[in-house]
């Protein structure tokens, strides 16, 4: 392994272990907000391995965050699963739902695949409103804390909630890190440079864009089924498209194309609407305008410009 | 080797190529010789299957390519090198080069035999590819699409923009590529790079292939240039 693999892998580890720390020093206030901000964070790392590294521009993840969701919550309540054995279902789930939409929507590309993944993701939270008997429609259900029970371990208690969501947060750091890291990440990267190049070079750039659908919707389920087990709720409004424009908000202003973007998107995003709600009602006039001010001078999003001004060698 | 028979191709209704007919030779430099807007850079993407082609046959070794899709026609043994070398910009060097590997499965050896057709690049392994010069960039894109370990090499203007020291060099690898056996297809404007390196050349005019003549002809007689390029 080259030095510089081991600065990557190392700064990555460090990230997680500082998370680790902060547990046991931020007061309980936080850690609610923390572990939410880590699950939301996997949903924007699911989203920026689509938008990010292979440039695919979609406003449907709310379907995949969605999917993962109901998998999991109906698994439970409605099938009887375990906890564990639901969030392995919802993963199931969200492949297959990743894989059918993918295999559709990739037939268009740019605008247009923007538009026609809005409209997958609309049409899903449609379904989930129509078959209200089953997911209970907007009021959405609560999985009741007996039921989220990990071996022996309660997700309804707030410090176990922040261990799973971080240990949930560092598999999929690590995961992502690995991936584009790894031929098929560099193949993505390619393929989003310049498609035509790529197929010159014999890379069959529609299996390509598939496989990355597929793992960014796959992710992006997981977030959602460990958002409902962890949090104990699942309701149509994440199902919404303001999930799945999101993610694209978090992943723009943290850096999209890096690994630790995602995270620091949604983790600046998170407080500056909680800071700003402390001192003003107008607090989304506030975290707009610093919006528009990182947009201005922070073009590449705020680790994207640490990336370009100080450490190109951040993944 | 490779074999166009009275090509036709085109973008949407414009038809651009017409009865285009040629052959490149293993262990043979063939030069497209023509104006701008002959016809010469649509052949090479007629070829790789870039431009559908809408009637005639191509055949690589007997086997008809015409019909496959552009990212089976590497795999057949065709490397490109583009006009305006088109790298990923954001991948490092070594990254580009590994990314023409994925079809010859050649791994470290392959890498290690480009690398070392372009020295130059050995010590920039980790810089980004975007952020080289134009000449290395070049050399960049030939030895990516060296790493396919190509049957046939398709050359799109590669000495274009570049300084003469720059050009000597891929002009060197070119011959070495043919003289292991490697059947060359290069696009060149430039009348005496054409006449120093080819060993036939075909003349392209609005859409048609004219006729092909043997450089050692051309040299003796350089008027036949000027009833194509008029130069």
């Amino acid at each position: 392994m080259r030095a510089g693999e081991n600065r990557v892998w190392l700064l990555h580890i460090a990230v997680v272990l500082v998370i680790l720390a902060l547990h046991f020093v931020l007061p309980p206030y936080h850690h609610g907000i923390l572990a939410r901000v880590m699950v939301l964070a996997i949903l924007a790392m699911g989203y920026n391995f689509a938008f990010g590294y292979t440039g695919l521009l979609s406003l449907g993840h709310a379907l995949f965050f969605g999917a993962g969701m109901y998998a999991m919550g109906l698994g439970i309540t409605g099938l009887g699963l375990s906890p564990g054995i639901a969030v392995l279902f919802a993963i199931v789930c969200s492949v297959l739902v990743s894989a059918i939409i993918g295999s559709l929507a990739l037939r268009t590309a740019g605008v247009s695949l923007m538009i026609v993944t809005l409209m997958f993701a609309q049409a899903g939270w449609y379904l989930i409103l129509y078959f209200g008997e089953i997911t209970r429609g907007d009021e959405g259900f609560v999985i009741p804390q007996a039921q989220r029970l990990v071996a022996g371990i309660d997700l309804a208690d707030s410090n176990n909630r922040y261990l799973i969501a971080l240990i949930l947060f560092a598999i999929v750091l690590f995961t992502t890190l690995k991936l584009v890291r790894s031929s098929f990440g560099k193949a993505l990267v390619a393929i989003r440079e310049n498609e035509e190049r790529a197929k010159m070079l014999g890379y069959n750039v529609f299996a390509y864009k598939l496989g990355a659908i597929i793992v960014s919707g796959t992710i992006s389920g997981l977030a959602g089924a460990a958002y409902g087990l962890l949090f104990g709720y699942v309701g149509a409004t994440f199902a919404s498209v303001q999930y799945s424009i999101l993610p694209l908000l978090w992943v723009l202003l943290g850096g999209a194309s890096t690994i630790l973007g995602p995270f620091v998107g949604t983790l600046f995003m998170t407080y500056l609407i909680d800071i700003s709600s402390e001192f003003t009602e107008a607090y989304l006039l506030v975290a707009g305008v610093i919006l528009v001010l990182l947009t201005l001078f922070a073009r590449q999003g705020i680790v994207g410009e640490v990336k370009k001004r100080f450490a190109p060698w951040l993944p | 080797m490779l074999v166009l028979d009275k090509i036709n191709a085109g973008y949407g209704s414009a038809q651009i190529l017409r009865d285009v007919s040629l052959e490149a030779k293993p262990g043979e430099i063939l030069c497209l010789f023509g104006r701008n807007g002959a016809g010469k850079t649509t052949i090479m993407k007629a070829i790789m299957g870039l431009v559908r082609t809408t009637a005639g046959v191509i055949t690589l070794g007997g086997q008809n390519i015409s019909r496959l899709r552009a990212d089976q026609i590497p795999k057949c043994g065709i490397g490109y090198i583009p006009q305006g070398r088109r790298l990923f910009s954001e991948l490092t060097v070594e990254e580009n080069i590994e990314a023409g590997l994925l079809v010859s499965n050649g791994g470290q050896v392959v890498k290690q035999r480009v690398l070392d057709m372009f020295p130059p690049l050995k010590s920039r392994l980790d810089q980004q590819a975007g952020t080289l010069s134009g000449g290395e960039q070049q050399m960049l894109a030939t030895a990516r699409a060296l790493a396919i370990e190509p049957k046939v090499l398709l050359l799109d203007e590669p000495t274009e923009g570049l300084q003469p020291s720059m050009i000597e060099q891929i002009r060197n690898v070119v011959v070495q590529m043919r003289d292991e056996g490697v059947a060359v297809i290069l696009v060149e404007q430039r009348v005496d790079a054409v006449l120093s390196i080819a060993n036939r050349v075909t003349f392209i005019e609005n859409g048609y292939s004219r006729e092909t003549l043997n450089a050692s002809v051309l040299n003796s007689d350089k008027s036949l240039l000027d009833k194509y390029v008029g130069v």
